[in-house]
């Protein structure tokens, strides 16, 4: 135990000297290391702009408000487009999310050599790219609309529904699926009747879970052009219409509010 | 014959089937005939371009393809310099990010701060996980500007939300009798905090904000397709000119950042924990 000797007899301390350097030195490192990042930056602000930001702020403020209601009428079908593509995506996903789930289990991949890496890869690389990534990739090859922004939501949506699932399906208690093995049951009736009833209350809860992190994501999906309500705010936006933007501002956050209530609701429900 | 079927079934007792997830029958039918009459609606206002997506399927599979010869080298500096912009606004946001969320994760623990302050906690919280990144790098690019100020601006916004939320769960859970102890020494509010309750939290905190600096990067990904400075222009342009080649070696590059960030946020998890 690291002590100080003083003349008045030894005192405690939580860190030898060297462990207390050590540390330090790591505060000033990341300390340096975030005044670098800072200063790069600072170099690439123009800070005439910041200095007038209230001002702009204030104007922009001030263009937006009221909201246009009126145009309401021209957004219920873009909400409906939005509705779909976060459902539709979402259903899409789930079902190529099992099998890949499944594959990638420990306890339930044919081959842990091969199989479970390929599944794993497939499961990190549609997480870590952002649907609006996948989305003007999308559209590069299939063409601005609505089914590019079903198809990018879903294909974002396989690594995080696959990833949640397979880590359930791994959690699953092997009891359960030893009695239906030692009943005679096949491979496919082992999976239906031993593993499937224990994972589906997990899924269920991903697959709201989902919806809803979706309805999010579809919001802006227009914005690079994949259908939905964030076509007409790119266009309200292109075209300086501020009332019409923050008309559609205040849509997506009530349809934002409304898909988390009802899926913690729903998830209440569940588990 | 009859009696001895009989006689058997009443033996054998009724056959045995799975019970059903909703246990309510009209529930069931409800939500299953519901579904089927959305499914219906959606499939049939969706309009898609099956001769365009057809056209489409050639460029695709070069898409795949440039995968396997991703070009680092043409764009390099680009790439180079969006990439670095990208990694600078992501620890730039994280740091402020996680030193503002601190403050407002302990007011907006109902077991620490007075009502008031809980209330003016959760109202910030709720308002920064309600607008998304993108949304908030839209207006602020409008206000500052373009660059990675608006970037870092929108980063640290939502990190705030995410990291005080999941903080103050943390500390509305913790256990109660540390905090006691601690207070029965005669301790300050501020040693209170440090002794009573930081430790308690610490592991959760240094978890979140590795998860969040990860969440941070994927995100700065795309801030760049709104002027919010990142390697999102550069992906953008590359896409805009159909350079796939490019446009994979940008999302092999991220794809191989954030595995090795999930990675050593793994292990500094493990070890904290």
């Amino acid at each position: 135990m690291p002590v100080i000797e003083t003349p008045e007899g030894p005192i405690w301390r939580r860190r030898t000297r060297g462990q207390a350097m050590a540390r330090w030195f790591g505060w000033l490192l990341g300390l340096a290391a975030f005044l670098w990042c800072w200063s790069r930056i600072s170099e690439a602000t123009t800070w005439f702009f910041v200095r007038d930001a209230p001002r702009i702020a204030g104007d922009i403020l001030g263009r937006a408000l009221p909201p246009r209601w009126s145009y309401i009428d021209n957004l219920w079908w873009p909400i409906w487009d939005t509705l779909n593509i976060a459902t539709l995506g979402t259903i899409i996903a789930l079902i190529l999310a099992v099998p890949v789930a499944f594959l990638a289990a420990r306890n339930t991949t044919p081959s842990a050599l091969i199989v479970r890496p390929i599944a794993l890869l497939i499961i990190v690389s549609t997480r870590s790219i952002n649907s609006l990534i996948w989305a003007l990739l999308l559209i590069a090859i299939i063409g601005p609309g609505v089914f590019a922004g079903v198809i990018a939501i879903a294909i974002r949506s396989i690594g995080f529904c696959a990833k949640l699932l397979y880590e359930a399906i791994e959690e699953i208690s092997a009891t359960q699926v030893e009695a239906i093995t030692a009943t005679g049951a096949s491979r496919w009736q082992v999976m239906a009747y031993g593993i499937v009833p224990q994972i589906a209350p997990a899924f269920a809860g991903i697959a709201v879970f989902r919806w809803d992190i979706n309805i999010r994501e579809s919001t802006v999906l227009g914005l690079v052009g994949a259908g939905g309500i964030g076509l007409q705010l790119q266009a309200s936006l292109n075209t300086l219409a501020w009332p019409q933007v923050s008309l559609i501002l205040l849509v997506i956050l009530f349809a934002v509010v409304l898909s988390e209530w009802v899926s913690a609701k729903v998830r209440a429900a569940i588990i | 014959m009859t009696a001895a079927d009989t006689e058997i079934d009443s033996l054998l007792g009724r056959k045995w089937r799975k019970p059903p997830m909703i246990r309510r029958r009209w529930l069931r039918w409800a939500i299953g005939l519901g579904f089927v009459a959305y499914l219906i609606a959606a499939f049939a206002t969706i309009e898609v371009n099956w001769s365009r997506v057809y056209e489409g399927l050639d460029r695709g599979g070069a898409f795949v393809m440039a995968f396997t010869s991703p070009d680092f080298t043409s764009r390099g500096s680009d790439i180079w310099a969006g990439m670095l912009e990208s990694v600078v606004m992501t620890v730039a946001a994280s740091v402020v990010g996680i030193l503002i969320s601190i403050p407002i994760a302990l007011g907006a623990a109902r077991n620490i701060a007075p009502l008031p302050v809980y209330m003016i906690c959760r109202g910030i919280i709720a308002v920064s996980r309600a607008l998304q990144e993108i949304i908030v790098a839209i207006l602020l690019v409008a206000i500052f500007g373009f660059g990675p100020l608006a970037g870092f601006l929108t980063l640290s916004f939502a990190t705030i939300g995410f990291l005080s939320k999941l903080l103050a769960e943390d500390i509305e859970s913790m256990s109660r009798a540390q905090g006691e102890a601690v207070r029965a020494t005669g301790s300050r509010w501020a040693q209170w905090i440090n002794y009573g309750v930081q430790p308690q939290v610490m592991p959760r905190l240094i978890g979140l904000s590795i998860y969040r600096v990860d969440i941070n990067f994927r995100e700065s990904a795309i801030l760049g397709l709104v002027g919010a400075g990142g390697i999102g222009a550069t992906l953008n342009t590359a896409f805009d000119r159909y350079e796939y080649d490019t446009a994979a070696a940008i999302l092999i590059i991220i794809i191989a950042v954030v595995m090795a960030l999930e990675y050593i946020s793994g292990i500094v998890r493990a070890r904290v924990q």
